[in-house]
């Protein structure tokens, strides 16, 4: 009955792939009864989570609804929760809920939630959630709403990451999660793992928090939570006290570890995300004021802060990225041939033994798996290079990250030499020399010389025209541009780069070895920069050509800030190096002319061995030392904040419409994924683009908005 | 009780036999097998797993790394039983990896012959503790299914196509001995239904059951915790009904048989020291054991020669045997073994749970469930001394193992 009034939600949306309810009733051993068990399972394969929908809650409700009624009749004596294997439930679904386009709707899936959430626990009988798997947001809190949990220390993907996504976890789980493990407990899995890259539970950590009661093996998980549950609907004594016992341990707390923890929350979003997203705050504004709430009370609020979040840009937009970008169209690149053209890869080549030769090495050589040789001009730089990667491959090993024979295997697959004669059975050849077109063109020739007719030459140019480079080969079509980002190891971004006349096998090939090697490629044109540098670029003129008109470094450095970037321009400046973004920004200079500001004042810092603008001094503080100062001429016309911050959108909407109309990337998409996955531009912009048009700068700009 | 005899003197001097000793036993529920059957969608291997893991817990005194070896037996090592499944299974169950497994077969006495080839390994001092078990999932692996037979036994006549049905083999022995009449099968095999109705009524065949949940499409998670095969009720009436597919006009039904099963078995064996050093239960010892070959146009007479062996080699004869577990291929051949040594149809020796008729014969699970049985009856009777696991198998064979009951007033005292 009760669950009637969200028909109306439910029919919103009539291809919802639904996570059924099916029970099943279990005798349970020492004389405990029957226990209702209920699997959560949407009849897909695991490549299928299941998911929370409007029909998926409304047909939940309803059966915990049957549920109370036979526990009234004395029929049952326990209730439980699973999921098919390898899932509790992953989480609501999202495309459904970005589709709710009224604030009345998001109230009610909000309510919807709560409603049969809040049955689980009032069943009149004990309630028990087994987590078998994934249990994600909705997912989780649907266990958090039982009387007792068990958990598998095979599960992975446990977590709250709501303030991730853009939403809070209003579901219960903002009141019941500290109430259970403790307000700092509470906090980190709400708010720290969330914002820490979505970091996840698995079911051993889960049980350590205290999330969970009892921790099972796989193998066995669903015999022994049952059992487990036996015990404890029979009064076991034992059991019984042990549950409660670690139960009050880890769920105690006070007033002052509920502020403490509130503080240490808002430090940490504000250290993280600058408060640029409405969430994570949100989460601790409901959290702080929950602690003296009753459950109807938050209910409410967290009901009010959901449908709020619902409507919010950065909510959308971040399920544009995660969801259509980052998990989706990754899968998928557009442009990519068909991969069945793409061609065996047994060994790799790499010209030049620096640092960056020796990253790429390391990580060629640890996921292909396949024999790694550097060239060099000389002797002692092919030793230095191949000592390089040995080194790392002993970190790795030091750190646990590679077994011992993992770690032997990796080494002795990685040698060097001065003769590019080693290059004659490689399949794949990548250049990391210098950046010079008429370096590059060189080598490409000689290697060339030495290579069979099917050999791929890729080059990690930056910013050079990987056409010329190409140009006088006997074989132009095996060239390729493969821009990996620094460093290496960590950035998950592979701009992919087509040049004319690269031919479809060389480029299949190119996008199964970005596979392997678990970069996210994109595929962009041959124009100078390709995507991520090319926008950093725009992004770094604008910032020093306003800093050089006279706005002063704290404003110019700071008013991107409300855009919520990992790193203010100045100090990714000085990370990167103030000469390699100057030789960037001349190139960019030199290509499409004086929209990209080169910076006099850069230069003079670069003359005078000046590492960055910004000075760091032992407090934690920040200024430009006097002496940086003195060495620059800057004009007399500053700008404020605002006026900075505009002037940045319009020049981004600028450059990527440019982008755009030259065709360097198939859609607005393949920007937004660049910067997500190149620059760590954060899920909340959506990238850029979404962020442009929502400002207005898309509009002001291009006449029109990017999506 | 250990019986010292030089072996290989030239290499040890101070070699001897050492006593085995059955230490516990479990087994899956048994399912009917099929799409309807309650292990439809699960895995076979999984089945042996939930067995080694619930021998584990039942007996926490043993260190997993004791364990020399875990023999599982199957009919058809391919799919979820193929890849040398002992291993994969004690993989798969959380057991050290410094334990070894392998893979074993001899059709229906597939785990009788796992507990007889380790527990040999144990008297000769290769192993202290070992897993013994079985598995067959015929839901997934139909009997014969992926076979091919040699065209020689046909065109050399070595075996007649007909003994490659078990079916066949069981009317074969009807005509062999006409006395056995479909009256007679049937009534046994009502009187099985019976006797395991009252077992599991006495609570004597639940405490030996692992449960097992399983999942199916549109029904969710249920778990398994008692046998699906067993009919309780059935009369001879019934039986009478029921019609010959092997023949017309034949004898032999699916109500004088056992059934198509899904099941799995393990049980823990010892030596005698190992069991004493690590405080583990002592529930019987092994007295001998013999396989024999018969023809295969009549593999149901196998336990017969069989039986007379491990007799032989004992020291015993048919009348100290107190206790029999039969396996219940086919009523007609525990009815040829009654007949044989003279036992009543009826006699209260002879499988007191009831059998395979009732509660099924996944082929090579079989031998340990009767091991379970007969140690559960010697310890609620200790007056009996000897007990007897018997088994036909396919091709023409039959499997005798004797054993002892550690909780007779002679046990030990003049071993044989």
């Amino acid at each position: 009955m009760s669950f009637d009034r969200y028909e109306e939600l439910a029919a919103l949306v009539p291809t919802e792939i639904v996570t059924h309810s099916y029970v099943q009733d279990i005798d349970l051993p020492f004389g405990a009864g029957v226990l209702a068990l209920i699997t959560l399972d949407n009849g897909l394969d695991h490549s299928k989570p299941t998911t929370l929908g409007p029909n998926t809650l409304i047909e939940y409700g309803r059966t915990l609804e049957g549920l109370r009624e036979r526990a009234g009749r004395g029929e049952i004596q326990a209730v439980a929760v699973t999921g098919k294997p390898y899932f509790l439930v992953a989480g609501a679904d999202l495309s459904t809920v970005k589709s709710l386009k009224s604030e009345q709707y998001g109230l009610l899936m909000a309510e919807l939630g709560h409603e049969a959430y809040d049955l689980f626990g009032s069943l009149g009988v004990p309630s028990f959630a087994f987590i078998n798997g994934v249990a994600l947001g909705g997912g989780l809190e649907i266990a958090l709403a039982a009387d007792y949990r068990t958990v598998s220390s095979g599960a992975n993907g446990i977590g709250l990451p709501e303030a991730f996504i853009g939403l809070v976890p209003g579901w219960g789980g903002v009141y019941r999660l500290p109430r259970l493990i403790g307000p700092a407990s509470a906090l980190k899995v709400m708010i720290e793992n969330p914002l820490s890259n979505n970091r996840m539970l698995g079911g051993a950590a889960a049980f350590e928090l205290g999330i969970a009661d009892a921790l099972f093996e796989p193998a066995d998980f669903l015999e022994q939570s049952l059992l487990w549950a036996a015990r404890i609907v029979s009064g076991d004594t034992a059991v019984s006290q042990a549950q409660k016992e670690r139960r009050s341990r880890l769920g105690a707390y006070d007033d002052a570890a509920w502020a403490a923890a509130v503080a240490a929350g808002r430090a940490f979003v504000e250290r993280k995300t600058g408060n640029a997203a409405p969430a994570p705050s949100r989460v601790l504004d409901l959290f702080e004021a929950g602690k003296n709430y009753s459950r109807e009370d938050s209910a409410r609020a967290e009901c009010t802060a959901l449908s709020d979040l619902m409507q919010t840009p950065e909510f959308h937009s971040t399920v544009y990225a995660f969801l259509d970008l980052v998990q989706k169209r990754t899968k998928r690149p557009a442009g990519a041939p068909d991969r069945k053209l793409a061609r065996p890869v047994t060994k790799v080549g790499i010209v030049g033994a620096g640092l960056m030769a020796g990253q790429l090495a390391l990580l060629f050589a640890r996921n292909l798996k396949v024999p790694v040789v550097l060239t060099d001009i000389d002797q002692a730089r092919v030793d230095k290079g191949v000592a390089y990667v040995h080194a790392e491959v002993d970190k790795l090993l030091g750190r646990k990250r590679l077994s011992q024979d993992a770690a032997n295997r990796t080494r002795a697959l990685v040698s060097g030499s001065v003769s590019k004669d080693v290059f004659a059975d490689a399949d794949f050849v990548i250049e990391a020399v210098f950046e010079e077109l008429s370096v590059k063109k060189q080598v490409f020739a000689e290697v060339e010389a030495v290579v069979t007719p099917e050999c791929i030459l890729a080059t990690n140019t930056s910013s050079l025209s990987v056409a010329e480079m190409a140009a006088d080969l006997q074989h132009p079509e095996r060239v390729v541009g493969f821009h990996f980002f620094n460093p290496v190891a960590a950035m998950p971004l592979l701009e992919i780069v087509r040049a004319p006349r690269t031919d479809d096998a060389v480029l299949a090939t190119a996008f199964a070895l970005a596979k392997e090697l678990r970069k996210n490629a994109v595929l962009v044109q041959d124009a100078p920069a390709f995507v991520v540098n090319r926008i950093l670029g725009r992004m770094f003129g604008e910032i020093t050509r306003v800093f050089d008109e006279g706005t002063d470094a704290e404003t110019a450095d700071n008013a991107l800030r409300p855009m919520g970037l990992p790193m203010t321009p100045f100090r990714l400046l000085a990370l990167v190096g103030l000469p390699v973004g100057q030789h960037v920004q001349e190139s960019l200079r030199a290509a499409f002319g004086n929209r990209f500001h080169v910076s006099a004042n850069q230069q003079k810092l670069i003359d005078a061995g000046v590492k960055g603008l910004w000075e760091k001094h032992d407090d934690g503080t920040s200024t430009v030392p006097g002496s940086t100062l003195a060495l620059l001429e800057r004009g007399d016309s500053p700008s404020s904040g605002a006026e900075v911050l505009r002037r940045t959108q319009d020049a981004l909407a600028d450059e990527i419409g440019r982008m755009l109309d030259d065709g360097v990337v198939a859609a607005p998409e393949d920007i937004d994924l660049c910067m997500i996955l190149g620059a760590g531009w954060p899920m909340h912009l959506g990238g850029i683009t979404p962020y442009l048009d929502r400002t207005g700068a898309s509009e002001r700009v291009n006449g029109r908005t990017f999506h | 009780m250990s019986v010292e005899i030089q072996t290989t003197p030239a290499r040890s001097a101070s070699r001897r036999v050492r006593d085995v000793v059955f230490v516990d036993g479990v087994r899956t529920p048994f399912g009917k097998a099929g799409s309807k059957g309650i292990y439809a969608g699960t895995r076979a291997d999984d089945l042996v797993v939930k067995c080694i893991r619930d021998l584990m817990r039942r007996n926490p005194s043993l260190p997993p790394e004791r364990i020399d070896d875990v023999a599982i037996a199957a009919t058809t090592q391919t799919g979820d039983q193929g890849l040398t499944i002992g291993r994969t299974a004690a993989l798969l169950a959380g057991l050290p990896r410094s334990v070894p497994g392998f893979a074993i077969d001899r059709m229906c006495a597939g785990a009788l012959t796992a507990v007889t080839t380790t527990a040999s390994g144990i008297a000769f001092g290769a192993y202290d503790v070992v897993i013994a078990g079985g598995v067959e999932h015929m839901g997934n692996h139909p009997m014969g299914a992926g076979t091919d037979p040699n065209p020689r036994f046909l065109s050399e006549r070595l075996v007649d196509p007909a003994a490659l049905n078990m079916g066949n083999t069981a009317e074969n022995l009807h005509d062999r001995f006409p006395s056995i009449t479909r009256e007679r099968t049937d009534a046994y095999a009502a009187r099985s239904q019976a006797k395991f109705a009252a077992a599991l009524e006495a609570g004597h065949i639940q405490p030996d059951l692992v449960p097992v949940a399983g999942r199916k499409a549109g029904a969710g998670w249920s778990l398994n915790t008692t046998d699906e095969p067993p009919r309780p009720g059935t009369t001879v009436e019934d039986l009478a009904q029921l019609r010959t597919p092997f023949r017309p006009h034949g004898r032999v039904t699916a109500g004088n048989a056992a059934g198509l099963n899904d099941g799995a078995t393990a049980a823990l064996l010892a030596s005698a020291d190992a069991a004493a050093e690590l405080g583990l239960p002592v529930r019987m010892r092994l007295v001998a054991y013999a396989f024999a070959g018969v023809e295969p146009e009549v593999m149901g007479i196998g336990p017969v020669p069989a039986t007379e062996k491990a007799l032989r080699q004992a020291g015993l004869d048919i009348s100290d045997i107190g206790l029999f577990e039969i396996n219940e291929a086919f009523a007609v051949q525990v009815l040829t073994f009654l007949d044989h040594f003279g036992i009543d149809d009826e006699d209260p020796r002879v499988n007191q749970y009831g059998g395979a008729i009732a509660v099924g014969h996944p082929l090579a699970s079989s031998g340990v469930r009767l091991m379970n049985q007969l140690a559960r009856q010697f310890e609620k009777d200790p007056a009996v001394r000897y007990g007897m696991t018997t088994m036909c198998i396919g091709l023409g064979m039959g499997a005798t193992v004797i054993w002892e009951n550690p909780h007779h007033a002679d046990y030990g005292q003049d071993a044989a």
